[in-house]
């Protein structure tokens, strides 16, 4: 349990960061906005894949 | 006529709950009632009911004042394969009260699985737990089978009608093909296109298509209050995930099997890949295998995860037993069921976009160096 949660603090630690270093990367370059939306979404899935197999392991 | 009159009326008083929250919660409520047992178990036991696929749809039940059971729903067809084909109503076996008698062979419910047993219904058991009655072959069409149906057929009237509105105004959409028309460009511009490329793309337009507008017509099913939960079961995004496997791996080009077997390709000496090559492909061939399955676990995992915190945050209601506890489990299950309207077309986007990115690496043709 304490380690699911840990793995929580994680995933939500790591998808904020792609979150945040998507803004700044946007305030750069607005023209690519398409192209880095779609790169967030990918990677912040790949993470979410993660936590949820840590979940599905506890439960 | 006294009794269907005292059912009317508490239909129409559930009616307004139903409205708003979910078909469950009353169940909930009067199994509380009749057992009095630990509320925890029963709310995770109405929790994984709900998850769960079952012979028909149930949109609530109670207990009337004789103290029977009665369950308002829709039954579904039971279609066994047990040495000839045995079809009959799911309502035969009162929501696994009763034990199913058809032409002389009997059927029971046990844990949402149909078991052949004796007249008396009799469940045997092995030192694990496990039933070992035989289970008979079985083709029912259930709950998550009618609503694939029933998103099959929308899925098919819709885009005919779109089709059709091209043909007649001279390439202009009309009616409801207006909204998805965008949608629709959305998954060939932004999706397809980029990820496959200008020359190969259209090849898997078809594909990309219908698995962004099934999932996502399911996952919007699966907040309406019929609990239906069809992309949150393994078995459909083992489906869903299997056959972007097929494809990209029958379309798979020479430089992607290259890529897999030979990465390094003339950058070095035959004698100097071999020892990388001993970890690089049974890398790469596992590559092949966990690409789809991470699909089929995102897909199922988040859907599943979805409808257990909607489900949690309604039961919240029964556990606080005070006034202030319905505003509360309304409000947060409100808010999450608008999270889930959002989730629900984000998954349907990144299973097709991944499926995309797969069939890109598959189509993949680039120059020798």
């Amino acid at each position: 349990m304490v380690g699911a949660g840990l793995v929580v603090i994680g995933v939500g630690m790591g998808i904020g960061r792609i979150g945040g270093s998507a803004m700044d990367a946007i305030a750069r370059q607005p023209e690519a906005y398409g192209k880095i939306q779609t790169a967030m979404l990918i990677a912040a899935a790949l993470i979410e894949g993660i936590g949820f197999a840590a979940l599905f392991a506890v439960s | 006529m006294k009794r269907k009159s005292t059912i009317l009326n508490r239909v129409k008083k559930s009616a307004a709950v139903l409205a708003l929250l979910c078909s469950g919660v009353v169940l909930a409520e009067t199994k509380e009632q009749e057992q009095g047992g630990s509320l925890k178990a029963e709310i995770k036991e109405y929790i994984a009911h709900h998850l769960q696929d079952s012979y028909g749809f149930s949109f609530f039940s109670y207990t009337n004042y004789q103290g029977e059971h009665v369950y308002i729903g829709l039954p579904l067809p039971v279609i066994l394969w047990d040495n000839g084909l045995k079809v009959f109503s799911s309502s035969k076996f009162h929501h696994g009260e009763t034990v199913a008698n058809v032409d002389g062979n009997y059927y029971a419910l046990h844990h949402n699985k149909i078991y052949k047993t004796d007249a008396a219904g009799t469940i045997n058991y092995d030192e694990q737990q496990h039933a070992t009655n035989s289970k008979p072959l079985d083709l029912s069409i259930t709950k998550s089978v009618v609503s694939m149906m029933f998103v099959f057929l929308i899925m098919f009237f819709l885009f005919k009608n779109l089709a059709d509105s091209y043909a007649k105004n001279g390439g202009i959409a009309a009616g409801v093909g207006r909204f998805f028309e965008p949608i629709v460009l959305y998954v060939r511009d932004d999706i397809a296109r980029p990820n496959i490329g200008e020359k190969k793309y259209k090849k898997y337009m078809s594909f990309l298509l219908t698995i962004f507008f099934f999932i996502w017509f399911l996952n919007i099913l699966g907040l309406t209050p019929l609990g239906v939960n069809v992309t949150g079961n393994i078995a459909v995004t083992f489906g869903l995930a299997l056959l972007t496997f097929l494809i990209t791996n029958f379309t798979g080009t020479k430089d992607y099997w290259l890529h897999i077997f030979d990465p390094l390709g003339s950058t070095m000496a035959w004698y100097a890949k071999v020892p990388l090559y001993v970890i690089l492909i049974p890398i790469e061939v596992l590559g092949i295998f966990i690409k789809p399955f991470s699909l089929l676990i995102r897909l199922y995992a988040n859907m599943q995860a979805g409808h257990i915190v909607l489900m949690s945050l309604i039961g919240l209601m029964f556990i606080f037993k005070s006034w202030l506890g319905s505003p509360l489990s309304f409000g947060l299950a409100f808010a999450i069921s608008l999270i889930e309207v959002l989730v629900a077309l984000l998954q349907a986007y990144i299973f097709t976009m991944l499926s995309a990115l797969y069939f890109g690496f598959a189509a993949e043709e680039h120059e020798h160096h």
